[in-house]
């Protein structure tokens, strides 16, 4: 569904402090896959997001979905960014955070409304619409974030460390609540997180990036029993094993990075 | 943020009504015996306010007056907004405007009476464009940084749900620079009250500065206070209207800030 191929992103390239975030990535996600990046912090991660969102172009590579090229934020693809205090509009009720991004695709308030309705309902936020975002607790306030990608209904939704900014309980309702809705709604995620349990718990597969100048240092199958369980899934040895092996991937990677020109 | 109680809120209120009373009688007692030519009794002063603003003068000075200050000021703060969201909006622009801005805005604005006497005659016109030019700059200014200054979070995630550049500048731009351009056109509106009184002691035939200068002139001096007394009233009523309107239009700000705080 998407591809990534020999990924290179280079800051201020042909200045003096040009610098080479990105070195070079290849990786395909398929249909419905839940797929993490993890790297070490300062790895480009977050750059390589945004180049697969169509937000930042690549120096060179391609970011390819569905057989399209990603020049533009595509029309089937929804991002849900770390800071939900700076994504969604203060300005806005809950509502119309959630509404305002559908006015453009498609006509009839009506179908609008419920859909909206629906979609804050998905997620555990009844009664909250004529709410303002700062209204609310922030573990609620992403799932406001979360809820507006969902009702731009994507085909695949990308992630840039969703949970970041919220205490362990609520970031645990929040991981199960993006499996319960990947599943639902049948949609392809795509997750950039620095937490390696929650990279295992979450994934298919993760994507393990090497420090900057970044490659892909491997990419590992998850294939733990679905559906995952916080404590269950947890107490797995091959849980516990998984964990390991890509916390010592990311600390030392095997395969030593490529000198940067 | 603790919302203030109730009792709390009307002994503020108490206060902010009680100080202006204690003044105005302590004036009224100090002044009662006066027969001083320059400071008349304050009771001599209410009655000539009354005789003079309630309401045989309205009509002829305060409406003119109030005309050109509107005029003026609407017609700066829509031309500086527009302006200001262009110029903000790209970094080429506003730094080729910047020594211009800077230029102009630092004329100290009486100084213009003189060349738009010239230029555009004695007029309600000239009135107006004078007023016009003082109250732009300062909305100007603010509209460019405020504008400037919105977060790269809200522009990305806008782009990426495919929000039209001009839906983006009306509902994600403008929104987010409001607070700095209040901010702005609060500024703004004093110096309107300014240069309306200003211009209407220069060639003028009516408005409430052409009053206040014509009551000196013939040694109406009950007269010439009621007129400064006036003006006072005018700026004090303009200012809580401007702050009611803010509130509104801005509440989420507030809300916003003190909610992240």
């Amino acid at each position: 569904m998407l591809y990534v191929e020999n990924l290179r992103k280079i800051y201020g390239e042909g200045t003096r402090t040009a610098f080479e975030a990105v070195g070079d990535v290849t990786f395909e996600v398929t249909e419905r896959e839940l797929v993490t990046i993890v790297g070490p912090s300062g790895a480009g991660k977050t750059t390589v997001l945004k180049c697969l969102a169509g937000l930042l172009p690549p120096t060179s590579g391609t970011v390819v979905l569905d057989g399209e090229p990603v020049e533009e934020p595509p029309e089937k693809m929804a991002l849900v960014f770390q800071d939900y205090s700076r994504s969604l509009y203060p300005w806005m009720t809950v509502e119309q955070n959630v509404e305002f991004p559908l006015r453009h695709r498609r006509p009839g308030t009506r179908e609008l409304a419920t859909l909206v309705d629906e979609t804050l309902t998905s997620v555990g936020l009844d009664g909250v619409g004529k709410k303002y975002p700062w209204q609310l607790s922030g573990g609620m306030q992403q799932r406001v974030a979360i809820a507006r990608a969902l009702a731009y209904q994507p085909e695949i939704l990308l992630m840039d460390e969703p949970f970041a900014s919220v205490d362990a309980q609520t970031r645990a309702d929040l991981e199960d609540l993006v499996l319960e809705l990947r599943t639902r709604y049948g949609i392809t995620v795509v997750l950039v997180t620095h937490d390696i349990d929650e990279a295992v718990y979450l994934s298919d597969r993760v994507v393990i990036l090497s420090p900057s100048p970044t490659t892909v240092a491997e990419i590992v199958d998850v294939g733990l029993p679905d559906p995952r369980d916080q404590v269950a899934t947890k107490e797995l040895p091959e849980f516990a094993h998984l964990r390991g092996y890509v916390w010592r991937s990311i600390k030392r990677p095997e395969a030593p990075s490529p000198t940067s020109p | 943020m603790t919302a203030p109680t109730r009792s709390a809120r009307a002994t503020g209120l108490g206060l902010e009504i009680t100080v202006p009373v204690a003044v105005l009688v302590l004036w009224g007692l100090a002044s009662a015996d006066s027969d001083s030519f320059y400071f008349p009794p304050l009771v001599d002063i209410v009655r000539a306010f009354g005789d003079i603003w309630l309401f045989d003068r309205v009509g002829s000075d305060v409406v003119p007056s109030l005309s050109r200050l509107f005029a003026g000021y609407s017609l700066a703060v829509v031309a500086a907004v527009v302006i200001g969201l262009a110029l903000g909006s790209s970094d080429t622009a506003r730094k080729m405007c910047d020594p211009v801005v800077q230029f102009l805005r630092a004329i100290p604005p009486p100084v213009l009476l003189p060349a738009g006497i010239l230029v555009l005659g004695v007029g309600s016109g000239m009135k107006v464009a004078l007023i016009a030019f003082v109250c732009f700059w300062p909305v100007l200014l603010n509209t460019i940084d405020g504008v400037a200054g919105v977060d790269p979070t809200l522009r990305e995630t806008a782009r990426s749900f495919r929000i039209p550049p001009g839906e983006r500048l009306r509902r994600i731009v403008l929104p987010s620079a409001a607070p700095q351009i209040f901010a702005g056109a609060r500024v703004s509106l004093s110096i309107a009250v300014i240069m309306m009184v200003v211009s209407e002691m220069v060639a003028s035939t009516d408005g409430i500065g052409y009053f206040v200068l014509q009551s000196q002139r013939t040694y109406a001096i009950t007269d010439m206070w009621s007129g400064i007394f006036l003006l006072a009233l005018l700026g004090y009523v303009l200012n809580a209207l401007f702050l009611l309107v803010e509130r509104r239009v801005l509440r989420w700000h507030r809300g916003a800030r003190a909610g992240s705080a």
